[in-house]
């Protein structure tokens, strides 16, 4: 990242037009089935990049992360059904929810680290399901919430097209990726990544660890609510299972396949994901067994994920010929001796 | 007063259950540092294989055996083909262990069909015992008997025994553990075992408590985790207390005010992480 040159800078640009034409340019032709996955994946790019934030770019290995997600889609939910509130009463709610809870949460979570942390996490987003599946009153229990209204913005457009709801999709997860490409860029972000790689170094800096750990956490729990209300409007209808383990595992599953700390990784993870879970689910009714064979390989093979990988072949091209470089020397002795 | 008698009861029988899950969670964590998701998932596989063992045989005790040896060779297989290679690597394991979740229940769900099915207890204990004026069922007396045992066979084992001895020093220090010639690999796979074999014991209590269906392990995972958080990960004193306080919160707050039940756990857990964030009885943390 540091030096990029202008190999580096082509690929970039490549790849840049490439990802603009497909997402851009290719859904009015594609068939609508299609145009649905790839909706999904939008909203699922929010909350993978969003979680990514936490375990890439502050080392919080958070699974709980579905609890913020589904707290966004079930307040939208239920302001948009129950009282009839519109597009931004309903977005600025989930989201203050969302970030509002993770301020809650984040005071004590963030008391444990590691593995505690993990389980932590974990454990309080299952009392959050549990919450949602028996409160029968206000969430619908098992029966969950529907016939959810998508917002029209007041600009007459049919919303219930799916290329149009894709559209205004695409236009959030613009504005949701730049916000977070802005925050990983900024002296907070480089403080974040500082905290990860060393918080003892960061401490002795001056740094305020906890409160940057703190922030990021709201943040993250924000963006996972941004997620959830275009889940809401997207399904029409959220349910228990929006908030289980399965949620919660999944979108972890995401982070990882992609390569944590890359942001864009963590996006190809939930476009790899959401369509495989609905193409394998049309072909086989045992689609769960694929997915938990995924799982085991994702968890077997790749520890770095898709970016990460690549990132080390590039790495690797780019790498000079060291001769005190360890792999190197191996080599050099396999030459035979001339005697 | 009778409610308060009748619900401590229940409480005290559900502690027993919670007990028998969450020791093996326990364990795993404590030699292990792997947070199990599959725990529940092994719970169900014992109540399944239960279930198959009491139909055809009509023998309680045989079942019991069948489903904890079943389902702590599957743990022992897991830990050796599948979770041995990411030692050390949480966020890899959670993956992993996640993984064989769902493919177990998913084999579950192709074999047992979506019905809910009922294990007969065994018929000894399922008479009503009259003790003044109030009634109290036998079976859960009989639960509580066994977690009882298995409470001190495992304290035995643990704190007097030489196979304690080897994984208290796993525990404490896996490396220099091994400078001292104990294959902790070994250990740790035979640690999963254990863990999945009182997971598998623990299902066949629970399926004849309640029922067996599919969608159960993930109902009791939340709070075995909830135990082992409270108690403190990979200490045998946590589990009980642990399983204690969630299942009189449980049981009480269930009683009073039902739509709340999982999330009133929710509260101890704060108050506890806020105090002591490895729990009451666990070690300090160190680093993923």
């Amino acid at each position: 990242m540091m030096t990029m040159n202008a190999k580096s800078r082509s690929w970039l640009l490549i790849n840049l037009i490439t990802v603009t034409v497909v997402l851009g340019l290719l859904p009015p032709v594609l068939p609508e089935y299609l145009v649905l996955l790839m909706t999904q994946s939008l909203i699922f790019c929010i909350v993978a990049m969003s979680l990514d934030l936490l375990m890439g770019y502050t080392g919080l290995v958070s699974l709980g992360h579905a609890a913020y997600f589904a707290i966004g889609a079930y307040t939208t939910a239920i302001l948009s059904t129950r009282y009839g509130s519109g597009f931004a009463v309903c977005l600025f709610s989930s989201i203050g929810m969302s970030a509002g809870l993770a301020a809650c949460i984040g005071l004590f979570v963030l008391r444990a680290v590691g593995v505690y942390f993990l389980m932590i996490t974990l454990g309080i987003a299952m009392c959050f399901w549990g919450l949602i599946f028996k409160w029968n009153s206000l969430t619908g229990g098992e029966n969950g919430i529907s016939a959810i209204s998508r917002p029209d913005l007041g600009l007459h457009l049919n919303m219930l097209d799916p290329v149009t709801f894709y559209y205004l999709m695409l236009i959030i997860f613009a504005i949701c990726f730049v916000l977070m490409l802005l925050l990983i860029q900024s002296p907070f972000g480089k403080t974040l990544v500082g905290t990860r790689d060393s918080e003892s170094r960061m401490r002795v800096l001056g740094y305020n660890v906890w409160l940057h750990k703190y922030l990021a956490y709201i943040i993250a729990g924000g963006f996972a609510g941004v997620g959830g209300v275009f889940y809401a409007y997207f399904n029409r209808f959220v349910g228990a299972d929006d908030s289980s383990l399965y949620r919660c595992m999944e979108v972890f599953l995401m982070v990882s396949i992609g390569g944590r700390g890359t942001l864009v990784g963590p996006g190809i993870g939930a476009f790899l994901i959401t369509f495989l879970k609905n193409i394998v689910s049309v072909y086989t009714k045992r689609w769960v067994m694929v997915m938990a064979v995924v799982y085991m390989l994702c968890a077997k093979y790749t520890p770095m994920g898709i970016m990460g990988y690549l990132k080390q072949l590039q790495k690797k091209g780019e790498e000079r010929y060291e001769p005190d470089n360890e792999k190197y020397r191996s080599s050099r002795l396999e030459v035979p001796r001339a005697d | 007063m009778e409610f308060i008698i009748i619900q401590s009861y229940n409480a005290l029988s559900y502690a027993a259950l919670l007990f028998l899950l969450a020791a093996g969670m326990s364990l795993i964590f404590g030699v292990m540092k792997i947070v199990n998701v599959s725990h529940g998932t092994l719970y169900l596989t014992g109540g399944y294989i239960g279930w198959v063992v009491v139909r055809q045989t009509g023998s309680f005790f045989l079942g019991l055996l069948c489903a904890s040896i079943g389902v702590g060779l599957v743990g022992m297989a897991a830990e050796r083909f599948l979770l041995r290679d990411l030692q050390g690597q949480p966020p890899r394991q959670m993956l992993m262990t996640f993984g064989i979740a769902i493919f177990i229940q998913d084999v579950l769900l192709l074999i047992f069909k979506g019905y809910a099915l009922s294990l007969k207890a065994p018929a000894w204990t399922d008479v009503i015992l009259k003790v003044g004026e109030y009634r109290f069922y036998a079976y859960r007396l009989f639960m509580i008997g066994m977690a009882v045992l298995v409470l001190i066979v495992l304290w035995y084992v643990y704190d007097k025994t030489r196979y304690g001895a080897m994984v208290r020093a796993v525990v404490n220090n896996r490396e220099v553990a091994m400078g001292l010639g104990i294959n902790a690999n070994r250990v740790s796979q035979y640690v999963f075992g254990l863990g999945a074999l009182l997971a598998g014991f623990a299902g066949v209590f629970g399926c004849a408590f309640t029922a067996i269906y599919p969608g159960m392990d993930f109902q009791v995972l939340p709070l075995a985790f909830v135990v082992v958080i409270l108690g403190g990960m990979g200490s045998l004193k946590g589990a009980v207390v642990g399983s204690l306080i969630v299942a009189f919160l449980d049981n009480f707050l269930k009683a009073l005010w039902p739509e709340i039940s999982y999330f009133s756990l929710f509260l101890p857990m704060a108050i506890i992480l806020s105090i002591r964030p490895t729990g009451l009885f666990g070690k300090e943390a160190t680093g993923l």
